[in-house]
């Protein structure tokens, strides 16, 4: 039962690695660019959170509904100032400009609002407590099932995004052959804007994923980006619904590593991935696929 | 027309290059043990921007894990001096062995590209470093101290640990100058300048960058044993962190990506702002992050790769120029 239960737990743990990772896959699947400060505007995203919550005493959920606009319009002043120039000068530029902006914003982060570390737990009503406890070994956090569900319902929108909207169709076509989308009057560069918008905005739902679970500080960023990466690749590199099930896959691999013993959870998460990338070898479609 | 190698300016350079590396040398027998102990850091710096520009520089590999390294050559410093190995033979030992475990990890990181290979080195730093943690003889994770290195007196010890980073950075750094101007390293820059052309024109590409690899590999876990015993104590937490990526990332871009030069001049600038702004802290760090995003965006050649576009300028050459002759001159 202990094993059931640690596969239960570890799914919910990667629905919250999915939601982490959404944001990147989509930037990796329409741009080909990995952004690494992914992890620290998921950070970012629970501390603007955490800001709100602090000056109005709302709800967690209520303060990111108010973030949510802020963090958008970031991501469109992201793409226009920093990832579109870097995306015309080759492959390694937008490594080197998101790096050097990581260490920008965790330490902005740090000069802010102090080294110290917070929840958003405590402001997210009774959701954080409540369980189910279906046997003695087996319970079911309501905290875990609502990001299950959010996590599929996000995945689930971009799909239908992606294969029902003219915006969807365009953003595809970009992510196909930019060049070939802008012959036909498609204006890529409001399609990356759109892209990494929708990418931030995500990534700020898993920072508040990431506030109500646990406790994150100005330097928690590199770590989710990690495990973002990795829920990313092991799901394959460029299709969404691979990013939903790598993230799950991720999860489950870190509960049942945490079995074997406490300081071998995240161990297993890395070991998955390594495996991955060594069958792979860092092949790995970079269109956009959307299961159709 | 006629192609050459050396100016006189950079005969000159080269020359002052060794004569500086000499000069260096008297450095311990006559400043105290505080400007010791800063110029091997100022060495250690310069080895770690060298070694990360032969990666990302020559071969295209972008890697935010070579902490991994720089770990192994600490940590194997205070393993092999457990085992009863004198410290600075146990110094050697680990920098061997960071080379060593460099090329399993070569054989799969190698077939990763940009992104995967960028943040797959930084798992395997990570892995590395869990390793480390769970061990209890290496200190788990509250780090262990050097010990060994107690039994010199304090000056001699720094000296002693100056002269070996002296020596190191003379080693990597002609290593490198002369892997560049041999045969060999026409390929790598090659590879530098156009991967896929250098592929169709024989070269291989794959063997080429495992020889950099191991190279920084080895010139990495170098620079981790001087961080060991400039230090005296090492804990997981900072040693296999991601903030040497980011200063190495640093000197390189700044100093001028893919030069030869540019690093050297990236290691003394960052050791400046190091000793200029030594409460460091955050400000600091946003200063350097954006500098780097900077350098990448807008001059992504840096200072130095700048320079020498403009002013045709070759210090130490690993390269060739081509000059007209006289008569090519009256005749254009």
């Amino acid at each position: 039962m202990t094993f059931v239960n640690a596969v239960l737990q570890g799914i919910f743990l990667g629905a919250f690695y999915a939601v982490l990772a959404c944001g990147l896959s989509i930037m990796f699947g329409v741009m080909r660019i990995i952004n690494l400060a992914h992890g620290d505007i998921a950070v970012l995203g629970a501390y603007v959170v955490f800001f709100i919550v602090e000056h109005t005493g709302v709800s967690a959920f209520v303060a990111f509904a108010v973030a949510l606009p802020v963090m958008i319009l970031l991501g469109y002043v992201l793409q226009l100032t920093v990832l579109e120039r870097s995306l015309k000068a080759g492959i390694l530029t937008p490594l080197l400009a998101t790096f050097g902006l990581s260490i920008v914003i965790q330490n902005l982060l740090q000069l802010t609002f102090s080294p110290d570390v917070h929840s958003l737990g405590s402001s997210a009503g009774l959701i954080t407590t409540s369980s189910w406890q279906v046997t003695s070994g087996l319970s079911v956090s309501a905290l875990g099932m609502v990001i299950l569900v959010v996590a599929v319902v996000v995945f689930g929108a971009l799909q239908l995004f992606l294969s029902r909207t003219r915006a969807g169709w365009m953003m595809r076509a970009t992510a196909e052959d930019a060049d070939a989308a802008e012959l036909v009057g498609i204006d890529s560069r409001a399609v990356y804007a759109r892209a990494t918008a929708i990418a931030v905005a995500i990534a700020a739902l898993g920072g508040l994923f990431l506030g109500i679970r646990s406790v994150f500080g100005p330097l928690s960023g590199p770590t989710q980006l990690i495990f973002a990466f990795e829920a990313v690749v092991i799901g394959g590199m460029g299709s969404l619904w691979g990013t939903l099930l790598g993230g799950l896959a991720l999860g489950v691999a870190q509960t049942l590593g945490a079995q074997i013993h406490p300081q071998f959870a995240v161990m297993a998460g890395h070991l998955l991935f390594l495996a991955v990338l060594i069958v792979r070898f860092g092949g790995g479609r970079v269109v956009l696929r959307t299961g159709r | 027309m006629k192609v050459q190698r050396w100016t006189l300016m950079s005969k000159i350079f080269t020359g002052g290059t060794v004569v500086a590396a000499l000069l260096l040398a008297s450095v311990p027998l006559v400043f105290d043990a505080d400007v010791v102990q800063k110029l091997t850091t100022l060495l250690i710096l310069m080895l770690l921007a060298v070694m990360w520009n032969a990666l990302a520089g020559y071969g295209g590999l972008l890697s935010v894990g070579q902490q991994a390294f720089i770990g192994i050559g600490a940590y194997g410093t205070v393993f092999f001096a457990d085992q009863g190995v004198s410290p600075y033979v146990a110094m050697l030992l680990a920098t061997l062995l960071a080379g060593l475990i460099s090329v399993p990890i070569s054989l799969f990181a190698l077939r990763l590209r940009a992104a995967q290979f960028a943040i797959g080195m930084w798992v395997i730093a990570e892995v590395i470093s869990i390793i480390v943690r769970l061990d209890q003889n290496l200190g788990a994770g509250t780090g262990i101290s050097l010990i060994q290195l107690n039994q010199y007196e304090p000056n001699f010890r720094q000296a002693y640990t100056f002269w070996l980073a002296l020596a190191f950075a003379v080693i990597f750094l002609a290593a490198l100058f002369f892997l560049l101007r041999s045969p060999l390293g026409a390929s790598l820059q090659a590879i530098r300048d156009d991967e896929d052309a250098a592929r169709s024109l024989g070269v291989r590409v794959v063997a080429r960058k495992r020889l950099l690899f191991v190279l920084a590999g080895l010139g990495c876990g170098a620079a981790g044993v001087l961080i060991a015993a400039n230090t005296l104590f090492i804990e997981p937490g900072s040693i296999f962190s991601v903030q040497w990526s980011a200063y190495m990332i640093f000197m390189v871009l700044v100093g001028g990506l893919g030069t030869f030069e540019g690093p050297i001049l990236g290691a003394i600038l960052l050791f400046a702002i190091q000793t200029t702004f030594t409460q460091g802290g955050p400000w600091y760090l946003v200063g350097l992050g954006a500098t780097a995003a900077l350098f990448a965006l807008v001059l992504p050649r840096g200072l130095w790769g700048t320079v020498e576009e403009r002013l045709g300028l070759r210090l130490l050459p690993v390269g060739y120029r081509v000059v007209k002759t006289k008569g090519e001159e009256r005749a254009a």
